[in-house]
């Protein structure tokens, strides 16, 4: 048996997926990237074998991706974070046709086509705006850990109308509101309720058709999960490895080589 | 075509961007000798410059969209950039604006000389910040500013034509101001206006006009024999500047042979071209080279690009005038170009979906830009109703022409390799079929 690894260097976190021949998953890890990226890839990759008890030799084909992917040293090839997110939604979820996908610093609405391949995808450029981010800052001057921040938002009554997603502002927008005597739960929600309108905003730009799958690290969050089924008018896919979907996908196109004994589609016409 | 020997044909492949290089030192040199001097220059933009109008008087021109972009392709932009923003210019105006008038306020100092200051500035509407650039002008130095002001395209679907009743009522209303025009001038410089002076300027234009058009139809070639990023700039640069003389029209005479003899030879401009792109748009000049290679690197080639059409003033149309009937057939020459230049930045979907054909274009990159709204508001608009149209991918980049605090290589390195990777699958899918 051999295996096929993807390894997703993301600006907070990193993670590192095993697939088997049969592309089911058989060993996961997600550690903080921090400073040192390149140990930081290597500290996934070898945590994911050791829960897997499989040895580094039996990993026929390793593809980093993410924003840190051309310091996976150990990796076979690189593919882009966009490819991976779509080829891994896809195969979690066959039925996708977009993907949102909601990093530490980007936020990516991504069309795919039903074998994954990516037709057109938007990004939010150059501003940390209406990401993760902004969640992780509006928690900090909240006080409240990430993982309660969406199911504090969800006992909102009356949602504030926050007027910006700007993470550098984050702090005194929440401090303004907390000031007016509003309740902490109402500000979150609004906060939530702000971000996933700037994210439709990406999606509408690629065309928003059903289903819509929702990955990356704040797919975690209860409270937005729920803001963006309110918003669309339908629930969107979410899987329990929604932050593990771009390490799938690189995982999946590792596979390619390990099966077809080729580079992987992605990255044919450049080898 | 005649044969030609192998040293001939090293001769001429790259000297098009040779050549292009060294007429642009020289007219940089040329505006420095008339600046230490003491003189001024007519000021005009690309956008229907009125070149021909202003050779018959023999105004030095100095063309300040080219002497700005200078400063950024000379990695000097941002000294230009702050100092007319500690001036009071907000960060969010054109990038061009600013360097220029830093530019002013420093006397004419550029990294490649001293530019003259204005004595006359002529502009078209084709560029509402134009209007706003050439008044600054005029508040510095007290110099008369001429505005041309050009009927663009009423709505997408209705271009009229010559002999169209619309079409005849717009170019007499260009005419009446081209006299207006040519009066100004003749106060200004004392000279009478000579018309057979205007003829012989027009047939330069013309041979010009006749050869751009050729270069770039020529780069339907496969592999494509220039490219419209990095080439395509030089040539445009001369293609404005030297704009109805003699040296221009050998230039493109010239580049029109080489040209041909790369087609002839099947010479492209990478080792393998495996992706035939459009650019929309203006380059980011703060990275202008590397920004190519981000393409290149994947065997991505300009073939084409909507640049090469508006920053001509619509001379990639080829129009010719008629020597006969001078003066009326430079009204119809600058209502039919300059309208086509706006066209090519405001409804650029039906021209991009001309070329998809013409040009076998694999997929297009509209690439707006922070500091100038004209080319980049109805970008989004635009590539949906192209992608309505046809079915070819499209990639839309953000960054800046002048302003690298805009311009983040890391992310669009990383679009442009999602990009390409779906371009490549896309490509195998098919083969698959």
């Amino acid at each position: 048996m051999a295996y096929a690894a993807g390894v997703d260097v993301g600006s907070t976190q990193t993670k590192a997926v095993l697939l088997d021949e049969s592309r089911q998953i058989v060993a996961r890890a997600l550690i903080d990237t921090g400073a040192n990226v390149v140990k930081a890839a290597e500290n996934a990759y070898v945590e994911a074998l050791q829960a897997g008890r499989i040895q580094e030799e039996e990993v026929a084909y390793v593809v980093g991706t993410g924003y840190g992917r051309y310091r996976v040293t150990f990796g076979n090839t690189q593919v882009t974070e966009i490819s991976c997110h779509g080829r891994g939604a896809v195969h979690i979820f066959p039925e996708t046709h977009t993907v949102l996908d909601m990093g530490g610093q980007d936020t990516k609405a991504i069309r795919v086509s039903p074998t994954g391949e990516i037709l057109d995808f938007c990004m939010n450029d150059k501003c940390a705006a209406g990401t993760g981010r902004f969640l992780g800052a509006a928690a900090a001057a909240l006080e409240i850990p990430l993982p309660d921040l969406g199911g504090t938002a969800l006992k909102a009554e009356r949602p504030v109308r926050i007027s910006t997603t700007c993470t550098v502002f984050a702090e005194s927008e929440v401090l303004s509101w907390l000031g007016r005597g509003k309740k902490v739960e109402d500000i979150l929600l609004g906060v939530h309720q702000s971000i996933a309108s700037r994210s439709i905003g990406l999606l509408r730009r690629v065309g928003i058709e059903p289903q819509v799958t929702f990955t990356g690290g704040v797919a975690k969050n209860i409270g937005m999960i729920q803001v963006l089924n309110d918003a669309l008018g339908f629930d969107v896919n979410v899987s329990d490895d929604s932050h593990f979907m771009g390490a799938i996908g690189a995982a999946l196109f590792a596979l390619d080589y390990v099966l077809g004994s080729r580079v992987p589609a992605a990255r044919e016409a450049q080898a | 075509m005649g044969t030609k020997s192998v040293q001939e044909g090293q001769e001429i492949v790259g000297r098009g961007v040779r050549e292009g290089a060294r007429l642009f030192r020289e007219w940089f040199d040329g505006m420095t000798g008339v600046a230490e001097a003491g003189g001024t220059a007519a000021y005009v933009f690309v956008m229907g410059s009125l070149a021909e109008v202003l050779r018959v008087f023999d105004y030095p021109m100095v063309f300040p969209e080219i002497h700005a972009l200078q400063t950024a392709v000379r990695r000097a932009s941002h000294e230009y950039l702050n100092e007319a923003e500690d001036h009071g210019y907000s960060p969010d105006i054109c990038g061009y604006v600013k360097a220029d008038l830093a530019i002013q306020m420093r006397g004419g100092d550029h990294p490649m000389g001293r530019i003259p200051p204005p004595g006359l500035a002529v502009l078209t509407n084709a560029c509402n910040t134009y209007i706003k650039w050439a008044e600054a002008w005029e508040r510095m130095y007290r110099i008369p500013v001429f505005t041309l002001d050009v009927p663009g395209t009423r709505r997408a679907e209705a271009v009229t034509a010559p002999g169209d009743p619309d079409f005849e009522n717009d170019r007499r209303y260009v005419a009446g101001q081209i006299d207006e025009l040519i009066a100004l001038c003749e106060q200004r410089t004392g000279r009478a206006f000579d018309l057979d002076r205007l003829r012989e300027v027009l047939r330069h234009t013309n041979e010009m006009s006749r050869a751009w058009r050729r270069v770039l139809e020529l780069n339907a070639s496969r592999p494509g024999v220039f490219n419209a990023i990095t080439d395509g700039t030089v040539y445009l640069g001369v293609a404005n500047a030297f704009r109805g003389t003699p040296e221009g029209a050998q230039f493109f005479t010239d580049l029109v042979e080489e040209m041909e003899y790369k087609a002839a030879n099947g010479l492209g401009v990478v080792e393998e071209e495996k992706h035939r792109l459009v650019f929309v748009g203006v380059p980011c000049y703060p990275i202008f080279r590397r920004f190519n290679e981000l393409f290149t690197e994947w065997g991505g080639v300009f073939v084409t690009s909507t640049y090469l059409w508006f920053a001509s003033g619509g001379a990639d149309l080829g129009f010719e005038y008629d020597l006969e009937r001078p003066l009326e057939s430079l009204a119809e020459g600058v209502l039919i170009s300059v309208r086509h230049a706006m066209d090519s930045m405001f409804y650029q979907d039906r021209a991009l979906v001309d070329s998809v054909a013409q040009y076998g274009i694999d997929g297009v990159v509209y690439h707006p830009i922070k500091s100038c709204r004209t080319t980049s508001a109805g970008m989004a608009d635009n590539r949906r109703a192209f992608m309505q149209a046809v079915d070819v991918p499209s990639l839309f980049i953000e960054s800046d022409m002048m302003d690298k605090r805009v311009v983040s290589e890391a992310q669009m390195k990383n679009r442009i390799d999602a990009f390409f990777e779906g371009l490549n699958a896309r490509r195998l899918q098919r083969a698959a079929v």
